[in-house]
């Protein structure tokens, strides 16, 4: 295969990825007539954030738009808490059964995770959680633990050991090494998992919708109404929903490789 | 505790107990909400009225009119979009890997819909496939048809299938190109060096060289995409409305409208079973040794 052939597919793939997302954006930004009309505008000609506002004032979307941040702010404080010092035990310690515990975090892979939502919701009715942010939080954690388990690890894993060491000799202890050494270095990685983790919650709608009834998180109550709504609530609605996907992939896209590598593998 | 302040001198690979204080929050959490939910989603699916064990809710799922359309419909979705997938991805992580200029904002460009939710990409491709949509304003732009073509057709499953089918590729091939980038990042060069010496074409550098090295994240990319696909579900709802349905959107509608826990909890069991069984056929088919996948 030639040059011109490489480049040829390479643009093919390149128009089949970002076509759609250009289609969304631009019903998105034209005005709900616009949005009706057939045969649809192909080029951006009449900008107007009207259908934008329709959607953003539609009773209980402001609502649920507050939940989903709320929900996936504490999964990835709840995950990160739980899962960072088993990753950094994981890259530290070659202990007996650390091969099994890694095993076990990586077979949960291997199950959906998202159907538990279904006897998570008959659990949480006793103890009193339903249809609380907690709830819902404590479940896309368990969907992002093994996840975060497996990328701290590796996070660690890169950083030398020998500066914890070498901070030990010179007087720290474990704790004071590991605060002043090993987590200076590694906050940008365990930032990049954390905003990962972020964006499952903000994606994550199966389990939302399951577990929440008044208090829906912002793909939950799309779904519940979406089959009922006009055109224009759907596409600008669809449009919100990927922008954040679009800015994380931006934001970490350094860590991506190495990430998705570690936990490939 | 004492383990915790262990200070000047302390090795890391010492056989103190430290390790275990710090993964026993995750395994308790794991034991929390992954294992006992599973176990409870069988009790559920399998437990009567008096309490006793039954039958009737899986009974109840198999006589429903739309367990059948569900079940055909997510096992195609399955068979068709993987091996796709794998095909389309290795293609695109091959192509990025050919030495092209401007390397990096291919890539990214490539990987731009990883986390993009299966909702947003449903309805991103309703408005593209809706009647008064994208793809009908290009078609009788370039005057392939004379008006307004309804793809959304209930009575067509075959239309639907095939529009889920797009939409869950252009979402969810971005996933297996990434592990598979990472994957070709660790092979050395000097392999395919020493193949092109011995006179080897690409094609063949590619089936005797790259592939086998690839195996294991090829595998491990099958099984991870094998399980998500099983769970596809807000697509499918967000493109065809009722015209199509999977298991999970069963689970859904038998949780939420119909009230009745215990059949989405067979349905839940049901989804579980199919994906232990596709993952465990993908890891006889790989043999992975349980190093390889704990390395």
């Amino acid at each position: 295969m030639g040059r011109v052939g490489l480049y040829a597919l390479a643009t093919f793939f390149a128009l089949w990825i970002l076509l759609p997302m250009y289609f969304i954006t631009i019903a998105a930004f034209s005005t709900p007539d616009d949005v009706f009309a057939y045969p649809k505008k192909l080029l951006p000609t009449n900008l107007s954030t009207e259908t934008l506002e329709f959607f953003f004032g539609s009773s209980g979307i402001l609502d649920a738009l507050r939940m989903s941040v709320v929900v996936a702010a504490l999964t990835l404080l709840i995950a990160l808490t739980v899962g960072t010092p088993a990753g950094y035990a994981l890259a530290r310690f070659a202990f007996r059964g650390s091969g099994s515990f890694r095993l076990v975090v990586v077979s949960t892979r291997a199950f959906p995770i998202i159907i538990l939502s279904i006897p998570l919701a008959v659990t949480y009715l006793r103890v009193g959680i339903d249809d609380t942010a907690l709830g819902v939080a404590l479940t896309h954690t368990a969907l992002a633990l093994p996840f975060v388990v497996l990328v701290t690890a590796s996070v660690f894993a890169g950083i030398s050991e020998e500066l914890e060491e070498a901070a030990m000799t010179l007087g720290c202890t474990r704790v004071s090494a590991f605060r002043r050494v090993a987590l200076p270095l590694a906050l940008p990685g365990l930032a990049a998992a954390a905003i990962f983790t972020f964006i499952i919650s903000w994606n994550e709608v199966f389990a939302a919708s399951i577990l929440t009834l008044q208090n829906r998180t912002l793909p939950a109550e799309m779904l519940a109404v979406l089959n009922q709504s006009p055109l224009h609530f759907r596409f600008a609605g669809g449009f919100f929903l990927m922008v954040p996907s679009l800015i994380v992939i931006l934001v970490i896209r350094k860590y991506l490789f190495t990430m998705w590598g570690r936990v490939s593998r | 505790m004492r383990a915790i302040t262990e200070s000047i001198g302390s090795r890391f690979r010492g056989t103190n107990m430290l390790p275990y204080w710090l993964i026993i929050p995750a395994l308790i959490y794991l034991a929390l909400f992954f294992f006992s939910p599973m176990v409870q989603a069988f009790r559920l699916a399998f437990e009567g009225a008096d309490g006793g064990w039954t039958a009737e809710h899986f009974t109840m799922m198999v006589n429903d009119a739309d367990f059948g359309r569900a079940f055909w419909f997510t096992l195609a979705l399955v068979v068709v979009i993987v091996p796709i997938q794998f095909v389309l991805a290795l293609t695109m992580a091959l192509v990025v890997n050919a030495k092209l200029r401007g390397r990096g904002v291919w890539l990214y460009i490539f990987i731009l819909p990883l986390a993009i939710s299966d909702l947003a990409a449903g309805i991103i491709w309703y408005a593209i496939f809706t009647e008064r949509g994208y793809l009908n304003t290009i078609l009788e732009g370039i005057g392939l048809i004379d008006q307004a073509v309804i793809w959304i057709d209930p009575t067509r499953s075959g239309f639907l299938l095939g529009q889920v089918i797009l939409a869950e590729l252009w979402r969810s091939t971005a996933l297996v190109m990434v592990v598979l980038v990472a994957g070709l990042q660790g092979i050395p060069k000097e392999y395919g060096e020493a193949a092109e010496v011995f006179g080897a074409g690409y094609l063949r550098r590619l089936w005797r060289v790259t592939l086998p090295m690839l195996k294991p994240a090829l595998a491990v990319a099958l099984l991870l995409r094998t399980v998500l696909a099983f769970e596809v579900f807000a697509t499918v709802i967000a493109i065809t409305g009722r015209g199509a349905t999977v298991l999970t959107a069963e689970a859904w509608r038998w949780h939420g409208t119909y009230r009745d826990p215990n059949v989405a909890a067979a349905y839940a069991a049901l989804i579980l079973v199919l994906t232990v069984a596709a993952a465990a056929l993908i890891l006889r088919i790989f043999r992975t040794r349980r190093e390889q996948l704990i390395r």
